[in-house]
């Protein structure tokens, strides 16, 4: 990342706890700035980053993060990758495992338990990576494109399985994406970021979807066919600015 | 035509290469004792395979090559494992400080590239004749192979596995210990295969230049003597002996490195 490069200013975002948010924008427009900034990763140069009301610095360790990319240990087994964080707060190992164990089940990874990750498929990878996140239970859970490199079908399957994991225990989310779609049949609320350089939130909407969801029968709804016209309309010229108008 | 060459390719797949590797080297030695034996090549200097094969059985069934056999493997598996160890540490310590890199950066580049065989007599007279001279000669040429695949080795971890850690909770010093130090083994086992030659090359050249005993020192005194059948038969044990190290080094790796993907599977992924 250059180090002069602006990618956020003058960005206020404010997630509450329990609702799940989605950040949509062209790309290079600071979605992962955000989220890493949220995160701890990124320090800001200006403003502050509030976590439950108080003010954070450095690592922001009630949160889990979900990579865009593999970010499992190449060494450690499905099963060894979830226990890790556990292992890293000093629990038993054999407990430490165990509580691994039902977390595979959870995410359906039960039989593949002694497989190394370059074993699995990718959609294997994201559900033991899902796993190794949630299995520390952090209140709020970053996700920087998590399905982005799965193919469509597994990416709906694992849509619809993070919606049931997070039906099951409400934290909040925030969930960067350039996929709408996903964003709507996800999220609570979608927040539209302007291209970068210097980007910042220009568009809110309320999802008001009823729940629980089906990402592939809520794309019918009529009332997602109309936020998705409301929400590409504010989208789309800050596509069009991202790449130039290129596309004119 | 297609069926043809798909039916080629399966017939070399199917029939192994080590019978023509033997063949190879029957032919080599046929052709070494026909040449030496016409004396278009003279014995004296090219030595005769066959006395050379007596010397090698003679000393096997007597068991006269064992304890000298056994004191350069001694000082080579030491030789790597304290080079190994160093080269480790000082590669960890290095790759992650860039501050101190960059102050020894002129002193490593001149031990480097330093001919550090040299230093094998000045070893001589520090440690004496025995066993330590040898294995610091091969502790000088392990360390750097070492040192320099685990230095540059540091710099490629992912940096996205290294946040996925910090996230996870991990400390300074679990970072250490559970992405950069397993990242490293990798790095160690790529260079092992060289790593282990060194510490042989260090062991016989060692013995070579000064000792009392060992298949270098073996060596020198047939040398000594021009017994130029007995100094083949000395080669020929040190090079069957690094094969040996060569195959326990990759019975190890397999087993250690069973993590990583072969080639196999990586063509197998999609």
């Amino acid at each position: 990342m250059r180090a002069d490069y602006t990618a956020v200013r003058a960005a206020s975002l404010r997630v509450l706890d329990g609702e799940f948010v989605s950040l949509v924008g062209p790309t290079g427009c600071g979605k992962s700035t955000l989220l890493n900034l949220a995160a701890g990763l990124q320090a800001p140069t200006e403003g502050e980053v509030r976590i439950f009301g108080t003010p954070s610095s450095g690592l922001n360790a009630s949160a889990g993060y979900l990579f865009q990319t593999d970010a499992l240990f190449p060494w450690r087994t499905a099963l060894d990758n979830v226990a890790i964080g556990l292992e890293l707060r000093g629990v038993v190992r054999e407990q430490a495992r165990e509580r691994a164990r039902e977390w595979l089940q959870r995410v359906g990874l039960a039989a593949h338990a002694t497989k190394y990750p370059h074993e699995m498929s990718g959609g294997m990878r994201k559900r033991a990576a899902l796993a190794q996140m949630l299995i520390l239970e952090p209140r709020m859970l970053l996700m920087d494109e998590p399905f982005s490199a799965l193919d469509v079908q597994t990416r709906q399957l694992m849509e619809n399985e993070l919606l049931g994991l997070w039906a099951q225990a409400r934290r909040c989310v925030l969930f960067v994406t350039h996929d709408l779609e996903e964003a709507i049949a996800l999220s609570n609320r979608v927040v539209v970021l302007s291209a970068g350089p210097a980007s910042h939130p220009i568009a809110e909407y309320e999802v008001d979807l009823p729940r629980p969801r089906d990402v592939q029968e809520i794309a019918m709804h009529p009332r997602f066919v109309e936020l998705h016209r409301a929400i590409w309309s504010a989208l789309k010229q800050e596509v069009m600015k991202a790449h130039g108008h290129a596309f004119l | 035509m297609d069926t043809r060459s798909s039916e080629r390719r399966t017939s070399t797949r199917e029939s192994p290469l080590w019978p023509w590797q033997v063949l190879l080297l029957l032919g080599l030695f046929v052709l070494w004792h026909v040449l030496t034996r016409t004396e278009i090549l003279p014995p004296f200097f090219f030595g005769e395979p066959l006395q050379v094969l007596a010397r090698i059985w003679d000393w096997f069934s007597t068991g006269r090559i064992l304890p000298h056999l056994g004191v350069t493997l001694l000082e080579t598996l030491l030789a790597f494992l304290l080079g190994t160890v160093l080269g480790l540490a000082a590669g960890l310590w290095l790759g992650l400080s860039p501050r101190a890199a960059r102050l020894l950066d002129p002193y490593i580049t001149a031990f480097n590239s330093m001919p550090r065989v040299i230093l094998a007599p000045i070893f001589a007279v520090w440690f004496g004749l025995g066993i330590w001279s040898k294995v610091l000669l091969g502790v000088t040429l392990v360390f750097f192979i070492v040192f320099f695949s685990v230095y540059h080795g540091v710099r490629e971890v992912s940096p996205v596995l290294l946040d996925n850690a910090r996230m996870l909770g991990a400390s300074r010093m679990q970072l250490l210990r559970h992405v950069y130090l397993p990242s490293a083994m990798g790095w160690v086992f790529a260079s092992l295969h060289t790593s282990v030659g060194m510490a042989f090359v260090g062991a016989v050249v060692g013995e070579y230049l000064g000792s009392a005993r060992g298949v270098g020192y073996l060596i020198l005194q047939a040398e000594g003597v021009f017994d130029v059948n007995t100094v083949f038969a000395g080669v020929i044990v040190l090079t069957l002996a690094a094969l040996l190290l060569d195959r326990l080094v990759t019975l190890l790796e397999r087993r250690l490195m069973s993590w990583r993907p072969n080639a196999q599977d990586r063509g197998a992924r999609s």
